[in-house]
């Protein structure tokens, strides 16, 4: 066991920089490994990435290991399993982050299998046990229903977290840290799969991770033509469109629109939520959001237990007033 | 095409949040006495991209599940959907397991069906949400792994896979023997009909203990887990919602707008 010490994390780097995830991350095992008084390290992986190392410094690691290959570049489970999991092996960390995002969901679990040890995904917690020193990894189960708290005996302790949970550091360019450069170890022949094409949705406006103001419609608004009202009111707000899962599989909107366990997690500083009842499935992807506003006919609506303001009444007759007022307290 | 998929057997997730209760003593959920289990949706989602396959290129769907208190009209809802067979873990030793020793059970099993083409997966599953059994499965076998795929379609010896990104998508190709973990982006599952009902009514699956598949009964279920739950609670939410009232909705919707502007969040 005292072979083990340490933290390291996975950052991951997108569009040549650093992902929105990777410095959350940095900032959740930077408050762990004061805690157990361990250093922060962390892997990025990828093609020319080495000019992102002082970045990971200023972000919070104290050693960052740097993994070039240009057959690193992108995503692959075969490659970053065989990769990482020499290094880990090498490295022997005594905790192991990853983030929970597209990639982070095939990784996490493929790395822990391939090392013999578990992993918890999609952890919304952790911290050390005072007492066992151990990793407590806490994550929603049952659709949001409940909460797990997981250990394990096995190292690396394994979590994924998820995205939006952890706020990140603030840049600090002073800091000083360790760069190391590791060798990847690939072949062409160790990569299965292949590639063929990369297709980003299409999308107007802001993003809907990025955006300050999420306006977002369930089975309630009832066709695609309604939700042009929550359009409306998002563009006004600078805002994003977001669902529930009902509208994206009736094709009322794109399903990059679902928020959920199994859409987008976000958390804006403002989630209006219109015609949409709360399942706890949904609240798992917008319960990070800071305000929340509520407009459903359904006094007994779940929303309404996580909402700050709300109004109990049929959408239709709110929103067209609410928007034109929205409008004259902007002008 | 020999496909096999994993399916499971969950707490109805479509059941009101108030209807759910955990035992505290045991760590367990409560099954509602009034709700019956279903098939996990999301195995669904698996069974309905396996016989899209199967209607496209021909050959054979196996379900396979692990579990406990496997209600018979449940879990042969595969076999009233369209797949040929059923094979259970069902044994004392599977249960309690974590997402390791379910993996290694039910790569074991695949091992001693010995023919297939592809592995079929849910992304997750509706109770503990995991996602890791799929990749876990591949690890095993030593065969590649595709999660989160909305579209799956076969050419040759390969397959070739839409993956779920968080910017949009990506196409993949790889080659056979694979597992893919799918999503619900892969299109609504087809109901049984009155033919697959009648069918799956004769058909009796086919039952596995750990010595059948040759694994030792402490290697899987709760003995073979490589974690541990500590602890399983319900969260607690004070609904301290500030209801915006007026004679009417119009009134309501300004009342609701100059709130927001008071508070400063337009």
């Amino acid at each position: 066991m005292s072979d083990y010490k340490d933290i390291v994390i996975v950052a991951e780097v997108k569009n040549g920089s650093l992902s929105a995830a990777a410095h959350e991350l940095l900032s959740c095992g930077r408050g762990l490994a004061d805690d157990l008084q361990e250093e922060l390290c962390a892997i990025i992986a990828g093609k020319d990435i080495t000019g992102l190392a002082q970045d990971v410094i200023a972000a919070g690691a104290d050693k960052v290991y740097v993994m070039e290959s240009p057959l690193l570049e992108h995503y692959q489970t075969d490659a970053y399993v065989k990769a990482l999991s020499q290094a880990i092996e090498e490295i022997k960390p005594n905790i192991l982050l990853i983030s929970q995002t597209a990639e982070g969901r095939g990784l996490a679990p493929a790395l822990a299998f391939k090392m013999g040890t578990a992993v918890t995904t999609d952890c919304v917690e952790l911290a050390i046990d005072p007492d066992s020193r151990k990793l407590l990894q806490t994550r929603p189960v049952y659709g949001s229903n409940a909460m797990a708290v997981f250990t394990t005996d096995c190292h690396p302790q394994i979590a994924a977290v998820r995205p939006k949970v952890y706020s990140p550091l603030e840049a600090d360019d002073s800091r000083q840290g360790e760069v190391i450069n590791i060798e990847a170890g690939l072949q062409e022949c160790d990569i299965r799969t292949k590639i063929i094409e990369q297709v980003p949705q299409a999308r107007e406006g802001v993003r809907l991770e990025d955006a300050e103001t999420v306006v977002a419609g369930g089975r309630g608004i009832g066709s695609a033509e309604d939700f042009k009202q929550l359009e409306e009111l998002a563009a006004l707000l600078n805002g994003a469109v977001g669902a529930t899962r009902p509208p994206c599989d009736n094709g009322w909107v794109a399903d990059s629109a679902q928020i959920g366990l199994t859409g987008k997690i976000i958390a804006p500083e403002i989630y209006l939520a219109v015609a949409l009842s709360g399942s706890s499935q949904h609240i798992s992807g917008c319960s990070g959001a800071k305000n929340i506003i509520a407009i459903n006919k359904d006094a007994e609506a779940n929303i309404f237990n996580f909402a700050r303001f709300g109004i109990i009444g049929d959408w239709k007759k709110i929103i067209p007033p609410f928007n034109a007022r929205i409008k004259e307290l902007l002008d | 095409m020999n496909i096999i998929v994993c399916v499971k057997q969950v707490v109805d997730p479509e059941a009101p949040p108030s209807s759910f209760k955990i035992n505290a003593e045991s760590n367990k959920a409560v099954l509602p006495a009034d709700i019956p289990p279903v098939l996990d949706p999301y195995s669904e989602y698996a069974l309905e991209a396996a016989l899209k396959l199967k209607d496209a290129c021909g050959g054979s769907v196996t379900a396979i599940s692990l579990g406990e208190n496997l209600l018979r009209e449940v879990i042969k809802k595969p076999l009233s959907m369209g797949a040929d067979e059923l094979i259970l873990l069902e044994d004392e030793a599977f249960t309690d397991g974590d997402s390791f020793s379910t993996a290694y059970a039910l790569s074991m099993a695949i091992k001693k069906i010995g023919s297939y083409d592809l592995i079929l997966c849910g992304r997750q599953s509706a109770d503990w949400d995991a996602g890791q059994v799929g990749s876990g499965i591949a690890s095993m076998l030593d065969i590649p792994a595709i999660t989160l795929a909305r579209k799956i379609e076969i050419s040759d010896n390969a397959v070739k896979v839409e993956r779920l990104t968080d910017e949009g998508y990506e196409v993949i190709e790889t080659p056979l023997p694979a597992v893919i973990s799918v999503s619900n982006e892969i299109g609504e599952p087809r109901y049984p009909t009155v033919r697959g009902i009648m069918a799956a009514k004769r058909k009796e699956p086919t039952v596995w203990n750990p010595v059948d598949i040759g694994v030792e009964p402490s290697c899987v279920g709760a003995a073979g887990s490589r974690s541990r739950l500590v602890k399983l609670f319900q969260p607690v939410h004070d609904g301290k919602c500030e209801f915006i009232e007026a004679d009417s909705p119009e009134e309501a919707a300004v009342s609701l707008a100059d709130r927001l502007k008071q508070e400063k969040l337009i």
